[in-house]
């Protein structure tokens, strides 16, 4: 019996998500007093994952970087191989592809946005968010194998060292049904689901040739910028950026919002994040009572001072 | 092209959450009920395919007699015909294998689904509706182009986006960007007037089987008070992210 964890890479390296899904899956296989496992696909160094609880390394090396229908079917013979009764994933955007099918390959329960360890093995019970975060809900697994998908940020990366092997994992491929004709992806940029801190604006900037106060700020703090709904519905900022209900969530450590009022759905949208510092000329925006510091002022004034002082504050802490 | 659209019937984006009966279940006293906005963006889609392409667009909603008027809204922006399977979607397991049954009765070749419903965020159907259809699926698409039984698909990534190539039949988990948030439809008077007459057929769940199960619901902790500092010490917030919320 084990428990198995998908850990995704980007460009050779493990993503923190990826580490926070070990650390979750160890103390998961401590509740259940089982070993922990982990797929990796097409890694040359496996090493540091012996740091974050992983007994056993399965490795996989695929011609394609990423398929949801191979990579579940591969998951799939993983977890069989493994007799695995929980397997977690993440929640990034191929994590959330490829757990219907493993769900339906395994005949196994799956509950996304899980924020915490489960409070009951037996009945299986885990808390994950609903509504876009307005609420939490207690649900109950039901099935032999249960799918976690672990809310970014939720857990934390917790290191545990253990000795780890790692074994060389042949599954049988099966071709997909969907081609990947191509990736258009910016390779300098941080992506707000990776980012440890999101700087984001909203009409209060008054237009997208002032953008640049946003990226500067970014790049001081090695930030993803996004934006909010009325922005990308103005075609200011590309649909990618909107953050909120119907956009992208953001679960950062921290959040800086620019001019954005604080509509409720863009509320829900950030709350996952940890600290939210809102700067805003209107001291009745909603958004104050739902960060924990701000600033009223002119986003025009405030944001370069704080470009200024951050260069300074970096160069000292550097 | 026969088309199928997978619609949600949740609560507005702008309304407050609240729970009754010792917290386990929805409390929708006063909650104005909405096309899911991913199914929406689907919807909108279809309509194009419809116009341009001559394709018949079905629409089905898993979910009680209270779901209906959304179906109808759906009619009256231009779908053909709706379905209601008539149990309450609380699972996403038993919700999929209801329309599994739906879509293979009707035989479609694309059938459109958003990539979550803005209620429970499960964003399992689509997925497990493709797999159990033996269909290819493409998740968060943001732009769908068909031509004869080829697709093309291009799927939000973090970070950008990825083009793909499939074939027919296709399940999508859709969403904003499918078309522009300008595209959308308020349905008029000659197309609720329509709707009226258009075909709303009422079908018994069979054997459908749940594999998760809400047991209780609850609202975040309440907020700490902001700490405001003045615009003219911009130092402080540095102090105060670097020392105290430890984020710097």
């Amino acid at each position: 019996m084990s428990v198995l964890v998908y850990i995704e890479s980007e460009n050779g390296s493990f993503k923190k998500a990826a580490l926070e899904v070990a650390s979750y899956g160890r103390a998961m296989a401590n509740a259940l007093n089982s070993s922990l496992s982990a797929v990796v696909f097409n890694a040359d160094d496996m090493s540091s994952l012996s740091n974050y609880g992983v007994d056993k390394v399965l490795s996989v090396k695929m011609t394609e970087d990423y398929n949801a229908e191979t990579y579940a079917d591969v998951l799939k013979q993983a977890a069989e191989k493994e007799q695995a009764k929980v397997v977690v994933l993440s929640s990034s955007a191929d994590s959330k592809y490829l757990a219907p099918f493993l769900s339906f390959g395994l005949d196994a329960g799956y509950v996304p946005n899980v924020v915490d360890l489960p409070d009951s093995t037996a009945p299986f019970r885990v808390k994950r968010s609903v509504f876009t975060n307005k609420a939490f809900s207690k649900t109950e697994i039901s099935t032999e194998i249960k799918i976690i998908g672990l809310s970014n940020n939720a857990f934390g990366v917790v290191e545990q060292a253990v000795s780890s092997t790692v074994e060389v994992f042949n599954p049988e491929i099966k071709p997909s049904k969907v081609v990947v004709k191509g990736i258009d992806k910016a390779t300098d940029k941080v992506s707000i689901a990776d980012a440890d801190i999101v700087v984001s604006a909203g009409r209060g900037l008054k237009g997208p040739e002032n953008w640049n106060l946003v990226e500067d700020l970014a790049t001081v703090l090695g930030a993803a910028t996004a934006c909010s709904k009325p922005v990308s519905d103005l075609g200011w900022r590309p649909h990618s950026e909107h953050v909120g209900q119907t956009g992208k969530p953001v679960a950062s450590n921290l959040y800086i919002a620019i001019g954005i009022s604080g509509a409720i759905q863009h509320l829900a949208g950030v709350s996952s994040s940890k600290v939210k510092v809102v700067i805003n000329t209107d001291p009745e925006a909603p958004f104050f009572k739902a960060a924990d510091y701000g600033i009223v002022g002119d986003a025009f004034e405030v944001v370069p001072k704080l470009i200024e002082k951050l260069k300074a504050f970096k160069a000292q802490n550097a | 092209m026969k088309i199928l659209v997978c619609i949600s019937h949740v609560p507005d984006t702008t309304s407050k959450i609240n729970f009754t009966e010792n917290n386990s279940k929805f409390d929708s006293n006063a909650v104005q009920f909405v096309i899911n906005p991913n199914d929406e963006f689907g919807l909108t889609r279809a309509m194009w395919f419809k116009e341009r392409q001559g394709a018949s667009v079905d629409v089905v909603n898993v979910g009680g007699p209270e779901t209906e008027p959304t179906l109808r809204k759906a009619l009256a922006i231009g779908a053909d015909a709706a379905i209601r399977v008539n149990t309450a979607a609380t699972d996403g397991f038993a919700v999929a294998s209801a329309l599994s049954k739906i879509a293979k009765e009707g035989d479609y070749d694309l059938i459109i689904a958003g990539r979550e419903s803005i209620d429970y965020n499960g964003g399992v159907v689509p997925g497990l509706l493709a797999a159990s259809l033996g269909a290819s699926f493409v998740n968060n698409c943001i732009a769908l182009e068909v031509e004869g039984q080829n697709a093309t698909a291009v799927r939000e990534i973090d970070g950008g986006k990825e083009t793909l190539s499939t074939a027919l039949p296709l399940v999508i988990g859709g969403q904003k960007g499918l078309v522009e948030e300008s595209d959308l439809k308020i349905p008029n008077m000659r197309g609720i007037m329509m709707a009226r007459k258009k075909p709303l057929r009422v079908i018994e769940p069979e054997n459908i089987q749940e594999k998760t199960r809400t047991i209780s619901f609850e609202k975040p902790a309440p907020k700490g008070a902001i700490k405001m500092v003045d615009a003219e010490n911009i130092d402080e917030l540095i102090t105060l992210l670097h020392n105290e919320a430890k984020v710097l």
